[in-house]
């Protein structure tokens, strides 16, 4: 069966700025798909592309965009907002971009079940109400009547899950849902989505820079470097034998509670993201890869050390040593 | 004995926030009788969840925010009665946010230069060349001095900010979420900067961060708040690996380390969020706790000393 979600060398610029430069990926039903990176990598603009939704000074290329094996990249704005908050569903970085801070809580996820299944004010209301209480908000029918002011951040985003979940989508894309909250918050709200998607059998896009979120949540992951997918595998394998050389500093940067050193210092990875415009060539992160070769700054091969994974480096897998 | 660098002595601060139109002024409790000490050469790290008072103790340490009662002693010292000068030569603040706590409008050199230019009596020959060094030994290249913080990435900038709170070479630096803004790889190198700092300079910290990762890499003693109290305090070897108050494990218990397969815990902690308007009666931590008995709604449980460590629970002793 195909994916839910498949995107084909994905390509969005703004300008000058080649932000996304040929990245693929898929989402199936049921899983959780990762995709991580450092900020300004092209994370939510490639969310923001699949949904129909850049700003209008972003431009978007693919050589394939589907959904449920239907091509969408032709869709007119009608069809892709008649596919937006029904179909799939987005959870935005910021909650107050997506929550109209002028209309009650209950108003606002109502208005969803309202436009795109023509549902009474009184039906809307009963399905949020229920959606509250799913996402674990005590006393919903209060919470119906509250401005997004008046709600926690933590209430906040349950309120955004409950509102993405108004038409029982078959796609959830999640921006950093949890970024901003604490730790004890975050982990209820990841549990409560990882039952949701064992109850409805969700296809979760999962967008974070946490390597514990993507550990403790995804089935596949994509590591996102400077615009491109530089490497995807399953979560397991990605941490046990991480292959690019920037997926092993990135691993290597994160203190691990339980094998703490405190007399050592971190990995890291010297150096900053380069600028990439247009006509750059060559790999990307080779001013900061330890391993780098003057082949890098040629065009680099994506490598298969599986069938179900893949890299895009110059240093073959079996050249390549164990991290 | 050594005296400590910082001693807190049952400090408490109250905000008063309107709220409504005609609502009573409420009374927002953001630190509660805290009282803690940071020996020469330690890291104490402060954990707790968003709004228990971590930035207000910070501030009031700080000197940038009176406390309403007790008192900070810093070296010895009264921190109520000490001038700005003398301040700054002992303590510096480095701040979360480098992308406010920089002024845009001043170039990186005049930034960093600002504390000595503060103290007066020091040549500009002097001043240049010691933010020069100060600048090279954060990791700068000094021709960065001419640039503003817009032209800095946020690694960049947290680095001017350890610049501008080292170039006094002060005893003391409190780090508020010194690295919550920036990616990991930044953050890990940043990190490391400020541990070699601590070795060369003979720097002690505080250290404040959610990241309890982070906490335990970089400090040696740690104080866990909840709802402005220090509800348990050890060494951090001891605190992580044997936590005492109920709190504490729940924290340590949501931490999501990167180790695939082993899903997502239970935390155990219910749906009500703390209220630092509405602090509740008995244990402040009891409508969350996990393993509550009525005593703990009736009765504030007591600081209780151990060898190393303390604790404020009904059912736990201390470490
Ligand atoms: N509207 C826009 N106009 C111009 N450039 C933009 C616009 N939106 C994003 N970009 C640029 O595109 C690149 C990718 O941005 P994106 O927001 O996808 O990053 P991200 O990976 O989500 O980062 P973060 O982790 O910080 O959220 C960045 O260089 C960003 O500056
Ligand atoms: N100037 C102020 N006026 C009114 N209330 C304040 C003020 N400063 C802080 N507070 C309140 O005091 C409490 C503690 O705030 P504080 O900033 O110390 O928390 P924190 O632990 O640093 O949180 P975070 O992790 O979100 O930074 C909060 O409820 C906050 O809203
Ligand atoms: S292509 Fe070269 S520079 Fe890039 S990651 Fe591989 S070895 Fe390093
Ligand atoms: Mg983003
Ligand atoms: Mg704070």
């Amino acid at each position: 069966m195909s994916a839910l979600l498949e995107v084909e060398d994905l390509e969005i610029s703004f300008g000058a700025l080649d932000a996304v430069r040929g990245a693929s990926l898929e989402v199936r039903r049921g899983e959780t798909h990762c995709l991580v990176g450092e900020s300004g990598c092209g994370k939510s603009v490639t969310a923001l592309a699949v949904m129909g939704l850049l700003p209008s000074n972003g431009a978007r290329r693919a050589k394939r965009l589907a959904f449920d094996g239907k091509d969408i990249l032709g869709l007119d704005e009608k069809g892709m907002s008649r596919l937006r908050g029904d179909r799939m569903a987005m959870i935005f970085q910021e909650p107050m971009t997506s929550l109209n801070p002028a209309y009650t809580v209950g108003s606002q996820m109502a208005e969803v079940l309202i436009r795109h299944r023509g549902a009474s004010k009184r039906a809307a209301l009963d399905r949020a109400a229920e959606l509250l209480a799913r996402v674990r908000i005590t006393s919903p029918g209060m919470r119906l009547g509250q401005y997004p002011h008046q709600l926690s951040g933590g209430l906040r985003q349950r309120v955004m899950i409950a509102m993405a979940l108004m038409c029982d989508p078959e796609l959830l894309i999640a921006d950093e849902p949890t970024t901003a909250l604490d730790v004890t918050v975050q982990a209820q709200i990841l549990r409560l989505l990882a039952d949701l998607q064992k109850d409805l059998g969700l296809a979760i896009l999962l967008i974070t820079h946490d390597l514990g979120v993507v550990a403790r949540t995804a089935h596949r992951v994509s590591v996102m470097y400077a615009g491109e997918v530089v490497e995807s595998s399953p979560v397991d394998r990605l941490f046990h034998r991480p292959m690019h050389p920037y997926t092993r500093g990135l691993l290597s940067c994160v203190p691990v509670p339980g094998k703490i050193r405190r007399d050592q210092p971190l990995g890291s990875i010297p150096g900053m993201v380069p600028h990439v415009t247009r006509g750059f060539e060559g790999c990307a992160f080779r001013q900061r890869c330890p391993l780098t070769r003057p082949d890098c700054a040629g065009p680099i091969e994506r490598r298969h050390p599986d069938p179900d994974r893949d890299y895009l480096c110059q240093i073959a897998p079996n050249e390549m040593a164990a991290p | 004995m050594t005296r400590p660098l910082i001693e807190v002595r049952d400090v408490g601060r109250v905000f008063r926030v309107r709220s409504g139109l005609l609502g009573q002024p409420k009374r927002v409790v953001a630190v509660d009788g805290v009282s803690l000490a940071l020996m020469p050469g330690e890291v104490m790290g402060v954990v707790g969840e968003s709004g228990c008072g971590k930035s207000t103790l910070a501030k009031i340490i700080l000197g940038l925010l009176e406390p309403s009662e007790g008192e900070v002693l810093i070296d010895g010292r009264k921190l109520s009665g000490m001038g700005r000068r003398e301040r700054a030569q002992l303590i510096q603040p480095v701040f979360q946010d480098p992308f406010s706590s920089l002024n845009p409008r001043r170039r990186v050199r005049d930034i960093v230069a600002l504390p000595l230019a503060a103290q007066g009596g020091i040549s500009s020959a002097e001043v240049k060349s010691r933010v020069d060094r100060m600048l090279e030994r954060v990791g700068l290249d000094p021709s960065m001095g001419e640039r503003l913080p817009a032209q800095l990435s946020g690694g960049q900038r947290q680095r001017v900010a350890i610049a501008r709170a080292l170039v006094m070479r002060p005893r003391i630096v409190v780090c508020d979420e010194p690295t919550s803004a920036l990616d990991v790889s930044v953050q890990a190198q940043i990190l490391n900067l400020l541990a070699e700092l601590r070795r060369e300079f003979g720097l002690s910290y505080l250290f404040i961060s959610h990241n309890l990762a982070v906490v335990e890499h970089v400090a040696s003693e740690v104080a866990v708040m909840y709802l402005g109290r220090i509800v348990e305090r050890n060494d951090a070897e001891s605190l992580f690996r044997d936590p005492r108050h109920p709190y504490t494990k729940a924290l340590l218990a949501s931490v999501l380390t990167p180790e695939p397969g082993l899903g997502i815990p239970e935390t155990g902690l219910g749906e009500t969020m703390p209220d630092p308007a509405n602090v509740p009666p008995g244990c402040r931590f009891h409508p969350r706790c996990p393993v509550a008995i009525e005593r703990c709604a009736q009765e504030t449980p007591s600081t209780q000393k151990g060898d190393s460590g303390l604790v404020e629970c009904h059912l736990a002793a201390p470490a």
